[in-house]
């Protein structure tokens, strides 16, 4: 089970990756994704929540009573994604507002949650935080990459530069109006599952 | 694994709950002057974006110094010159709550759904050297959800709308939240307040209404799956362009100029 730092922070990446293998944080994989700087900021939040969530669980595991545990692991989530909300409003406040709704919702975000019950419970600090880092990079690998598709092909821009010039704006690349909406996230993501698990047979389930 | 003694639960998730709760305060006040900046920066922008005068580039400080910000007092429309009350400290919401400053609305004239009015309100006059070009007007009513906050432009003619901009509101995104889209807010511009007869005329419609080209002129496309949030955005244009609104301050400025 010892697995070395970089280990567990590069096999989430590819080897187990939260979204392609556990299917965990599909909601907001679909909702931020459309474009590329709002799934930045919502991949970058997310690590952080996890990163620091399954540090602080994994530091307080021992004195945690099992009864209770899941309530007080959602209560330092909490605690952390208000924190984040708050200094996005003080010093992000456009991402901000973009974001809305949404960075309330990292609370609920199955990957956190999953990490924190799962690995941090019986795992020291150290190892959690790096754990969580490596499911947050998961996590924001398959955003990034989702909003990349969506973005480049649904609206021809990538972080809003443009790089094929739309036929509204008078060139010549006509938007695909699908990828504009959240439910193309669900293809996207069934698509890079279906590569990832292609290319690495280990992680098809057996029947 | 020993067992637990009963009380520990309670224990732990009592200092848990103390030490987050400490947290998340202290960051909710440590914070508060820079999201405070963020808001009253956010209110200016969409200020200037009612009255259509917004440009990214510039800095949004710069922009609003050419614009005036009065008080009036909304029963009798006069402008209010009490040296007490600074226009760039006044704050509408707390004067409405206040006993002093504010009165409780009864139900019905409260159209739109605010409880408490307050006695004065901020305008904001745009000129162009001496000459006054348009006045912007805050509003606010009850939509689904939420309170919807906008800026109203109104143009020298104290009739036209030059423009309108939403800046909060918690309502649905994607249905009631679209009162944000530019698109749709582009749709109020050069709609009409009043008609011939100085009636309150205009309305927000359910989107595809057929009508007159003289109805359509006070008609305002609401929009689509989110019924109660135009409705709501029909009311409190109905309440703040009306007598216990902002018409006495119009009658005024109509009759005694804005010098008055």
């Amino acid at each position: 089970m010892a697995e070395s730092s970089k280990e567990l922070l590069v096999r989430s990446i590819f080897q187990r990756n939260p979204i392609a293998l556990l299917v965990l944080g599909i909601c907001s994989a679909l909702a931020v994704t459309g474009q590329m700087s709002t799934a930045l900021v919502m991949s970058i939040c997310v690590t952080l929540v996890t990163a620091f969530s399954s540090l602080t669980i994994s530091i307080v595991r021992y004195q945690i009573p099992n009864t209770v545990r899941i309530g007080l692991q959602i209560m330092v989530i909490a605690t952390l994604v208000i924190l984040v909300d708050q200094i996005l409003q003080a010093f992000f406040y456009e991402l901000s507002k973009q974001l809305s709704i949404f960075v309330g919702l990292i609370i609920t975000n199955c990957i956190i949650m999953g990490r924190a019950e799962g690995f941090a419970m019986s795992n020291p600090p150290i190892p959690s935080f790096i754990d969580g880092i490596g499911n947050g990079l998961g996590y924001s690998f398959i955003l990034m990459s989702v909003a990349l598709i969506r973005e480049l092909f649904g609206a021809g821009t990538i972080f809003g530069y443009t790089i094929f010039t739309t036929v509204s704006n008078g060139g010549w690349y006509v938007p695909n109006g699908m990828l504009v909406l959240p439910a193309s996230g669900f293809f996207l993501i069934a698509l890079l599952i279906w590569l990832i698990r292609t290319y690495d047979p280990e992680q098809q389930e057996s029947q | 694994m020993a067992k637990e003694h009963p009380l520990k639960p309670f224990y732990s998730v009592l200092v848990l709950a103390f030490a987050c709760s400490a947290l998340v305060a202290a960051a909710a006040v440590g914070l508060e002057p820079y999201q405070t900046v963020n808001k009253t920066l956010n209110q200016k922008k969409n200020i200037l974006n009612a009255a259509g005068l917004y440009q990214p580039d510039m800095g949004v400080e710069e922009q609003f110094s050419s614009i005036e910000t009065r008080l009036v007092d909304l029963a009798t429309g006069t402008f209010v010159d009490d040296p007490d009350i600074d226009p760039f400290a006044f704050d509408q919401l707390d004067a409405a709550m206040s006993d002093e400053n504010g009165r409780a609305l009864d139900a019905d004239t409260d159209i739109a759904g605010l409880r408490r009015q307050e006695k004065y309100s901020l305008v904001y006059l745009v000129k162009d050297g001496d000459s006054f070009e348009q006045v912007v007007l805050p509003v606010r009513g009850k939509g689904l959800w939420s309170t919807l906050y906008a800026y109203v432009a109104i143009d020298a003619d104290l009739n036209t709308i030059r423009g309108v901009s939403f800046y909060e509101h918690g309502e649905t995104p994607g249905l009631g939240g679209e009162v944000e889209n530019p698109r749709w807010q582009k749709g109020w511009q050069d709609k009409t307040l009043y008609d011939q007869s100085d009636q309150l005329a205009l309305s927000v419609v359910k989107s595809g209404t057929q009508s007159s080209p003289e109805e359509q002129t006070h008609q305002i496309d609401g929009l689509s799956g989110a019924t109660i949030t135009t409705q709501g955005v029909d009311s409190m244009m109905q309440f703040w362009f009306g007598e216990h609104g902002f018409k006495p301050f119009f009658e005024q400025l109509k009759n005694g100029g804005l010098n008055g």
